[in-house]
């Protein structure tokens, strides 16, 4: 072995075999372990033991920095930095201010949506170790992958390729780095 | 054992299956994935996108003699200022309508029918915002100053009025726009994945690898991506609802009789899910025929999508009844004189009565199976109803506003060839995008669609947890 080994890789041909091989890989304590379908699979968030992430917070300050600064604008331009009076209102005519700052908290929170699952995800990354195994094309076609990662506390090549052969996979690739 | 087998019957009956014919994740993604990947253009695609894009030129040429002579070449003028532009850009609006509402209420809905259709449903969002977001801008005349429109620190120390519903629809239509563009790239980015992967070509591949922005199908990434997704649908919901909601206070926050009309909202969002529908049965009908797909977007999907055509159309029918009713009951002369005028006695009721019989009588067929299971007909009663909901906006707008108050201000609105060849033009634009979209991306959702085959499921295996298991995104 010249190269260094990011982690090893097992291939399965269906959703409930990897799902079983997660949760034995979970049940004996691997933590630095991820998954690869071409589709979501929901039991795989407990198989792998993935906690719920806190994209929905931050999707929520999203709205409310929207919500904050679609009225901030309208009260800003229209109360203090130009009032004006247009067909009898209020400066601050709130009814009429409610669309704006509607549509931007909205838009944020969408921002937030999409922007903040990228970020968390780690995205843009056009390399990673795990496309350096050919078979790696079909995650996005029909086979599904299961890997441990060589920093994981538990892992140790012989013994780890040996635990991930006992789980039944078409074959168990080593992922270089 | 008989009732078990009983059960299935009737879940089927109700849940009809969405994918016909045996495919699975491999023939699937080929199935979709090779309509992009092929080298070969079929011919029929040349022929379909020349005829668009030669049409489209109709749009470059009006929007060039827009710009150098003015809006005078329009039929545009007093007191029927509003007419073609703003005509075409509620009825783009409104088309784009059903693309969100397919892939953003039905999700929540957990309609499983939706799957195959919302990817070129929200292509078809997108292109008709394009087309929309055209006529208001150069309706302004100086549509080189449409940034004016933007609140930005500026040098005449103005700013907006927001108390207008034409800043209201500045904010609507761009939010509806990018956040559509947003919702429509996030469910592309597992596909463009599965392009990258299955792409021979180099260029290609180096191009989808950098639109799918690395995606590989990690389960932390499916996790947040599904919230994400869901977050997002639950964002469109009321997104959509607000837009033609407030393109409709364009109309009804003003004074004039026939605009000033409580039942607008909800009138006008019925009626854009109805031309909506209108257009995706007048795309997919031929799409599924040309791409032998029909096994992925079945006869069921049309039905569906027949009976929501139905449904929204009863409701827009129940809207134009409202419209007469409200207007005997104010007891207002100036809104019965506007009704009586619309209906029968005024120079423009020919086009009332062609509005009743295109989105009225014509969606009555549909309460037939005959009709409702034929996609021939289907496709007809689409193209009638578009014509119908163009023909609507045309009668709100143009026999509202050509009799004034003051008979002094009565007038008469005829359209020039350069308001057709503008509205005829964003036609064969929108068809050209439409055909470029489908070479280039994959028409259907392969990601979603995969979770639809029955291998999707993960069997019980003695943990004794809940499987959801149900539509594509949960949790």
């Amino acid at each position: 072995m010249e190269n260094k080994i990011y982690g090893l890789l097992a291939e399965f041909d269906t959703t409930t075999e990897i799902v079983v091989a997660a949760e034995k890989v979970r049940d004996a304590g691997f933590t630095e372990t991820d998954a690869f379908s071409p589709f979501p699979i929901h039991e795989m968030d407990e198989a792998l033991g993935i906690k719920r992430s806190i994209l929905p917070y931050v999707v929520f300050a999203g709205g409310i920095a929207g919500l904050i600064l679609g009225l901030g604008l309208q009260y800003y331009t229209h109360v203090i930095d130009y009032p004006i009076i247009v067909g009898g209102r209020p400066h601050f005519s709130l009814p009429a201010f409610v669309p704006p700052a509607y549509e931007m908290t909205i838009l944020l929170a969408g921002f937030a949506a999409v922007f903040g699952m990228l970020f968390m995800n780690g995205l843009p990354k056009p390399y990673h170790p795990v496309f350096n195994v050919p078979r790696f094309n079909l995650a996005t076609r029909e086979k599904f992958f299961l890997l441990i990662k060589a920093d994981d506390p538990k892992y140790d090549y012989e013994e780890t390729k040996a635990f991930l052969e006992s789980l039944d996979p078409q074959e168990v690739f080593d992922v270089d780095e | 054992m008989q009732d078990a087998r009983d059960l299935q019957e009737i879940q089927e009956k109700i849940y009809p299956p969405m994918v016909e014919g045996v495919y699975d994740y491999g023939t699937v993604t080929d199935k979709i994935s090779d309509i992009t990947l092929k080298k070969r253009t079929p011919y029929g695609w040349f022929i379909g996108f020349g005829i668009s894009f030669i049409v489209a030129q109709l749009l470059l040429l009006t929007v060039t003699l827009l710009f150098v002579q003015g809006v005078g070449i329009w039929g545009n003028n007093q007191p029927v200022g509003w007419a073609f532009p703003i005509i075409n850009f509620v009825w783009w609006i409104g088309i784009g309508h059903a693309g969100t509402l397919i892939s953003a209420i039905l999700l929540l809905l957990n309609q499983k029918w939706r799957t195959s259709i919302n990817r070129f449903a929200e292509a078809m969002t997108l292109f008709a915002v394009a087309c929309a977001g055209l006529f208001p801008i150069l309706h302004t005349g100086r549509p080189w100053l449409a940034y004016w429109m933007l609140p930005y620190p500026n040098t005449m120390a103005m700013w907006q009025n927001f108390r207008s519903p034409l800043m209201w629809d500045v904010f609507a239509v761009t939010t509806y726009a990018t956040i559509s563009l947003l919702f429509w790239y996030v469910g592309l980015i597992p596909d463009i994945a599965t392009l990258r992967d299955r792409a021979k070509n180099k260029y290609f591949k180096v191009a989808y690898g950098l639109l799918s922005w690395g995606w590989r199908g990690s389960a932390r990434h499916w996790h947040r991506y599904e919230i994400a997704y869901l977050l997002l649908a639950g964002l469109s919901t009321p997104l959509v609802l607000s837009v033609h909601s407030i393109v409709s206070f364009d109309f009804s926050v003003s004074q004039l009789p026939g605009w000033h009309a409580t039942i607008f909202p909800p009138y006008f969002v019925a009626g854009a899910i109805f031309a909506g529908f209108a257009m995706v049965l007048i795309l997919c009908i031929p799409l599924r025929v040309w791409y032998n797909m029909k096994d992925l977007i079945t006869d069921t999907h049309l039905i569906y999508m027949g009976k929501v055509m139905l449904a929204t159309g009863l409701i827009v029918v129940y809207g134009y009844a409202m419209e007469a009713f409200f207007a005997w009951y104010s007891a207002a002369p100036y809104e019965r004189y506007m009704m009586y005028n619309r209906m029968f006695s005024g120079p423009y009721w020919w086009s009332y009565w062609l509005l009743i019989l295109c989105n009225g009588i014509s969606i009555q067929f549909l309460w037939f199976k005959r009709f409702r299971e034929s996609p021939f007909w289907l496709f007809v009663i689409s193209v009638v109803v578009s014509v119908g909901m163009w023909l609507e906006r045309f009668v709100i707008i143009v026999t509202s506003l050509h009799r004034d108050f003051l008979p002094g201000s009565w007038g008469m609105f005829a359209p020039t060839i350069f308001d057709w060849s503008m509205y005829i033009g964003t036609i064969g634009f929108f068809f050209a995008l439409i055909f470029l979209f489908v070479r280039m991306l994959p028409v259907i959702s392969i990601f979603e669609v995969r979770t639809l085959l029955p291998d999707a499921k993960v069997e019980h295996h003695g943990h004794d947890h809940e499987h959801s298991g149900q539509g594509s995104v949960g949790n």
